[in-house]
Parts: C-alpha cells; structure tokens; sequence
C-alpha cells in the first residue's frame, strides 16, 4: 500500500471547490482532500497547487509538515492511542504494547490486511479520562488493553 | 431588532424554560466528559423516551460543569423545585432516572449528586457541598453547564452581550482598553502577558486588522480552551468582538486544529447564530463598528500555538514561527496589524467590560487578577476543569478540591503549565496559584494544565515522555531546537535504560543552555525546563536510574513507543551514529 494512489482529478477539484473553509489557503484544501478521501492521492498535489495557484514544491511543503497528513489510503478503522504524560502516568504505554502485539507492527502504521491504521497521539484532550484512545474519531476513556482488544475484536 | 428587544425576548424564553410547566433536562457533553463516555446516546435516548410518551418536555445539551469525574452529568428542572443532578448517568439508568422523577416525583438515590438552588431538598444533600463545586469562582465558565450551548437567547438572558452593548454604544475604544489595563488581566495563553497593555500595541493604520483566538490547546493535561468553546463559545465571541472594538480592528479569526470537532462545530453554529442577530458584521448596535469572525482550521503541529507560527498556519503555510521583529501588532496575519489571544484571556473580557474593572481586580491576588482555570489530570481522585481564585494554594485545589491521591499513594510530582512547563515535588504545595508565585517556584501556571503523579512513577520516566512530546513537536526550523531536542532525548532514553553517568547531565545542562541561547522560539528556547525542574527536585531519581535501579521500576515498566517526527529533520543522522 505503499504506492501513492491516484485518484480522478475532477473528483479531487469538486472537493476543493466545496471546502468547507472561508479561506481558501494550501492548508485548508489539503485538509479538505484528506477529510473527503482519506489521505491525499499524488495527484492531489497538483491539483491542489494549479487551485491556489501556487508550485507544487509549496504543497509537498505543507503537506510534509503537518503530521496528520498521510500520502496512502488509511486501513479501513484508525485507532489512536495518546501517549501524553496524562496518559503515560495511567498505563498508555500498555496500550501501545497490546495492540502493536495484535496488529504484528513495530510502531504507528497499517496493518498488512488494511484493516487497521494505528496512530499514536500526543493528547487527544481528553486528560481526566486518561488513558484515552479513539477508533475511527470516536473518544474512549478510562482504557484498559482488555477493554480495548474486545472493543478492536468487534471491529468488522 | 434593537439589542433592547432581543433582550426582553431572550428575558421571555428564559423564564418560560426555568418557570414554566415542562420539565427542563439539561446533558452535559463536551469532549472531556461527554463524548468520550456516551453523553451523546443518552440524549438520543431521552429523545426516543420523551417521543414514546409524547411527553412535553424541554431538552438540552449543555457544556461542562468542570467535574470530569462524575461524568456524563444529567440533571433536570421541573415544578418550582432546585435542579437535580445525577453523574456517571449511563444510557442504561438514564430512562429510569427520568421515569421516576418526572413521572412520580420521586427522585432516584442511585448516582445521585445532590440538588443546586437556594432552597434545599429535604433529604437531598446539596450539590455545592461536593469536592469542587465550592471552591470554584466561576467567571469565564459562568454559562457552562447552565446554557446550551447552541441556543444565542439562552446566553443573551444570562447577561450575554451585554458587555459588548455598553463598549460599543457607551464607551470609547481607548477606554474599554484602559478599563481591561486597569483589570490587570493577563494573558492565558502562557506568558502572562497583561491583555490591555498587548492591546494597546496594536497599530493605528487603517484599513483591515485582526484579532487572533488562539486555541491550539496542544498541551497534553490542557483541555479548558475548547471546553469553553464546547459549553459557551458566545462568551468567546463577545470578548473576541470587544477586542476588536477596542483595537479598532475587522476581522476576527479563532484558530483550532483540526479533528476536534465538538468545540470547532459548536463555535461555527454560534458565530452564526450572532451574525442572523446583528451582533457581528455590518454596523453592530447600528454604530460604524463593523466586525467579522471566522473560524480557522490547523493541522497536527503543536508549534502552530506559537503567535507567529500560528500566523503562517492561518496563511495555509508550515506552522514554522517567523523571526521578530516586525511584530505582530504591526505585521501580523496576511501582512497586516494583528492582535492574538488565548480563548481564556478573551472569555474573560465581556464579564469584565459588563461589570467594570474593579470588580475584576477585586478577584485573586495583587499581581494576578481573576481565576485560573486549572485542568486536574493523573494521579487524582477527582479529575476536573475548576475554575478558581488566583491566590488558592496548589495543596487547596490538589487535595480539596482535586480529593488528593487515589489508593492511599503518595504525591510525588506536579506538572504544570504543558510540557514546556515544569516538574514540581511536594514542597510545592504550599506555593499559591498565581503566575509570578508560581514562576518562583520553577514552573509556569501557563495555560492551567496541572498533571498530579504519585509515587510509582520515576521523575526519569515522566521526564522523558515531557522530552519525547517536546522533539516529535520541534518544528525543525532552527537547529538548536530541533538538534537539541533529539540530543536531549537520547540522553535521557539512555539514563532510563540504566546507563548513563553524571557527566550526561552536564551534558544535557550545556545542550539545554544552547537551546535556550539559539532558539527562535519559546519551543526552543524552554525546552529543557522539563529536565532541569525535574533535576532540581529529583537529581536523586536520574542517579539511581544511571546505576540500573530505576526507584520506582516505571522506567522499565513503561516502554513508550514513541512515533517517529516525518518533519524533515536530521534526527535520523544522529541516530545512526
Ligand atoms: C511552542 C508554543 C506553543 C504555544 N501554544 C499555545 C497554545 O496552544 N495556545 C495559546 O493560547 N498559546 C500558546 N502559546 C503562546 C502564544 O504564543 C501566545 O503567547 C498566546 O497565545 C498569547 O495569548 P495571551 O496573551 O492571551 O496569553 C504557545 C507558545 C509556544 C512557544
Ligand atoms: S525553537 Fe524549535 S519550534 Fe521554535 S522555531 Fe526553532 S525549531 Fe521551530
Ligand atoms: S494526555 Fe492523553 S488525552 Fe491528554
Ligand atoms: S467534565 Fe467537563 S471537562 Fe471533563
């Protein structure tokens, strides 16, 4: 899943025409693409650059920064895992191990089948219910790895 | 409609929810509390329950009441009787909750917290005499909890706007920024800057000038910026629209990352909500002030909270910080005069315009007007966003309010202020919540996060998940920071790991003076706080641990698995070396 996958131009173009952000900069298309495709497609760089009208050097740049960005289609649910102090001091690194033992990784990434994408986050604002994990954007506090793996083992 | 009539209005719907003959639910959910547990089925819960009985019934979701730990909250208002709340509510227990209140007037005694009201219920303990309810001043949070959240009226009833109402139509911007100087109100956001004095740095060009909201938040154990745009983001608004007055500004901008949804969609709905009732745009009041607000969208960065990297964010490019001078105040966002502050500093300042500045000062101590919020996370019993006076000792908030530490342990350490903070020990308690006291003491009362950590946690361990955040968030742009940090790192991996020696903390000391001496920004520059707070209390813990004898075992214990930065940096090349 390494390659990066294109995806129709036009359909890329709809997205940023329709964005749902006042100002149209490099940052607020990028993040359109992602939320409406999942990750940005290696077309999606040009698109993006002949729509706001800047180089693609300027977009790579952007889309480098930001570590939410991914250039691969996501697996099918994401998990998130905070290792924040908050969370670190209640067990977050727990967390980590059972799951990376499940999912056979070595650290944050997809698993092989593209069921899964594990992303550790540095806090996920939700501190008093520390550890917090999120599937697929929804918060769980309060975690614990046997809670957790019955939560991922549900997952279809 | 005149700000008059919108008030006799909001006055009317006011007392039909808190007088009239239907029962008022209120749920509270925000992220910390609600979403993150299931506040948001209960309401759909209630909801199919008031259809099936086709009951009259008024329902809404509120924000937070600052106690995480009983959350999700329910409570209702009905028959002239106080509010009645019940926590850790479940969409299990909730039907019965409602079942035998409104239906039999009886009250369910199972995740009963107590009743809210002058009057008191016989056999109901009242809820002001819960850890965390009675030592809170609650002056930006006033509405949370209380208003929903997506209802203008419910806010305007409560006084909402009106601070706004008298700037505009009373008083001159000159003096609504020597009333917020005279305050003494200082910024939240983590320098402490005193907002009326930032505020009269702004440029007198004319033309287009912003005012800028910051709420990054990204300091892990900091969750109060969008627990106020998920209770009450009207009180943002408002302060955000006075700032504007005050500094003679246009446009307005409140600055979010991205993802978190609740405090993102709740600010959107509500600065619609002003905009469809004439309290932002075109000639507000009908005066020449005119004021826009937008809402801008970060992606993951934690340096974007910096003032001039958020400014680059905002411009759609790397949130790398910019070199200063020019400042800000001259030459801000889009080139332009722009003025940023942190939504607790902004949330602030319609109270203070509304009640006059006296009444601010009055609050807290000499050099620290007002409250802090403070966010109790860790080792404690009750974790929480409290609103207190400045003044209140850390030991007060740790232990009354905060219910000590769980399981009989011991304190051992106190985080404040985000990563970039400082580590306290126990001797701190006595120091009050105050910025200049708690700067004495070797850490920042910053944005309010305070992180509590008992005794089985080694100071080597907590120090190196501070460190960890601190290299995965450099934005690389200078190398003293970004070099630094990953130079820092490894040291302290290695003293974790049992190996190290006494000339490592030389080391890192030189490193972390070089950061502080070469670094563009506060990122760089307070980067080593988090090891040299955390040697002057613990020296003790890093020597043990050197010789293979973590204290605590936690070194070994917990085996963060640290992602890896994708910010091109040369961290990798020494790595490899
Ligand atoms: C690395 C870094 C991150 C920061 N993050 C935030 C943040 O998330 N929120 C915030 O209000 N201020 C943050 N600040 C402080 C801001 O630069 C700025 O001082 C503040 O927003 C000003 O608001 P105030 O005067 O109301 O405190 C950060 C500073 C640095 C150096
Ligand atoms: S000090 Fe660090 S975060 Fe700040 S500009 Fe330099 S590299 Fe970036
Ligand atoms: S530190 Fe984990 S949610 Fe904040
Ligand atoms: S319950 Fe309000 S922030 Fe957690």
């Amino acid at each position: 899943m390494s390659a990066l996958k294109n995806i129709n131009n036009e359909y890329i173009l709809d997205i940023l025409e329709n964005q749902d952000h006042t100002t149209v900069t490099i940052l607020s298309s990028l993040l359109s693409v992602q939320d409406g495709i999942g990750f940005l497609p290696k077309n999606a760089i040009k698109v993006v650059a002949d729509f706001v009208n800047v180089t693609t050097n300027d977009v790579w740049g952007v889309a480098s920064y930001y570590l939410n960005f991914r250039f691969d289609p996501p697996g099918k649910h994401t998990i998130e895992i905070c290792w924040g102090p908050s969370c670190h001091v209640n067990g977050a690194s727990k967390l980590q191990s059972s799951v990376l033992e499940k999912f056979k990784l070595k650290n944050q990434g997809d698993t092989s089948d593209g069921k899964f994408t594990l992303k550790f986050n540095t806090c996920l604002g939700a501190c008093p219910q520390a550890p917090m994990i999120s599937i697929n954007h929804k918060l769980s506090g309060k975690m614990n790895s046997l809670k957790l793996l019955k939560m991922l083992d549900k997952l279809k | 409609m005149s700000f008059e009539a919108l008030k006799r209005d909001s006055d009317k719907r006011w007392l039909d929810l808190t007088t009239g003959t239907k029962p008022w639910i209120r749920v509270s959910s925000v992220m910390c509390c609600g979403t993150s547990l299931e506040s948001e089925e209960i309401v759909s819960v209630i909801a199919n329950y008031i259809e099936k009985n086709k009951m009259l019934i008024n329902i809404d979701t509120v924000g937070c009441h600052g106690i995480c730990y009983a959350g999700p909250i329910i409570d209702i208002l009905y028959k002239g009787q106080p509010r009645i709340f019940w926590g850790n509510v479940t969409k299990d227990n909730v039907v019965k909750i409602l079942d035998s209140y409104i239906k039999k007037g009886e009250v369910l005694t199972d995740n009963l917290l107590g009743s809210l009201g002058e009057r008191s219920i016989d056999g109901i303990k009242k809820i002001d005499d819960l850890p965390g309810i009675n030592l809170q001043n609650r002056i930006a949070l006033r509405n949370s909890g209380n208003i929903a959240f997506n209802d203008i009226f419910q806010y305007i009833a409560n006084g909402g706007f009106e601070g706004l109402h008298k700037a505009v139509t009373k008083m001159s911007s000159d003096e609504v920024i020597s009333e917020v100087k005279n305050s003494g109100l200082r910024g939240r956001g983590g320098a402490a800057f005193p907002t009326g004095l930032k505020w009269s740095f702004m440029s007198n060009s004319k033309g287009v000038k912003y005012i800028l909201c910051n709420c990054e938040e990204g300091d892990p154990g900091a969750y109060n910026d969008k627990g106020i745009l998920e209770s009450d983001p009207y009180t943002l608004i408002e302060g955000m629209a006075i700032a504007g007055y005050a500094t003679k500004s246009t446009n307005g901008y409140v600055f979010i990352r991205h993802g978190h949804d609740g405090p993102i969609e709740r600010t959107k709905e509500a600065i619609n909500q002003a905009y469809e009732n004439g309290l932002l745009g075109k000639n507000i009041f009908g005066s020449d002030f005119s004021f826009d607000i937008e809402v801008s969208l970060t992606g993951d960065s934690y340096v974007a909270g910096e003032e001039t990297a958020l400014m680059e964010s905002i411009e759609g490019k790397s949130a790398r910080p910019r070199s200063r001078p020019p400042f800000p105040a001259a030459y801000g966002v889009w080139g332009k005069p722009s003025t940023i502050n942190n939504v607790k500093s902004l949330a602030y300042v319609s109270e203070i315009i509304r009640n006059g500045s006296e009444w601010f000062k009055s609050i807290g101590t000499e050099s620290s007007s007002g409250t802090a919020i403070v966010c109790l996370s860790g080792d404690i019993l009750n974790p929480g966003m409290y609103e207190v006076e400045m003044g209140i000792s850390i030991k007060d908030v740790v232990e009354k309010i905060g219910g000590g530490i769980p399981n009989g342990r011991k304190l051992k350490m106190l985080q404040t202020g985000g990563p970039l903070g400082g580590v306290l020990g126990p001797d701190s308690l006595k120091v009050k919540i105050d910025f200049d006291e708690m700067a004495k003491a070797g850490a920042i009362l910053g944005s309010g996060g305070i992180i509590i950590v008992d005794d089985r946690t080694c100071a080597v361990d907590l120090t190196k998940s501070l460190v960890a955040f601190c290299q995965y968030e450099s934005c690389g742009k200078c190398f003293p920071c970004r070099l630094g940090m990953t130079h820092l790192l490894e040291i302290v991996e290695k003293i974790s790991k049992g190996k190290g020696n006494l000339n490592d903390l030389d080391l890192m000391n030189k490193i972390g003076k070089n950061m502080q001496a070469g670094s563009l920004c506060g990122h760089g520059q307070l980067g080593y706080n988090p090891i040299s707070s955390a040697l002057k209390h613990f020296q003790s813990d890093f020597e043990s641990c050197m010789d293979g004898n973590c204290p605590t075992g936690s070194c070994n214990e917990r085996q963060i698995v640290f992602p890896e930065n994708t910010r091109p940096s040369s961290w990798q090349t020494i790595k490899e070396n």
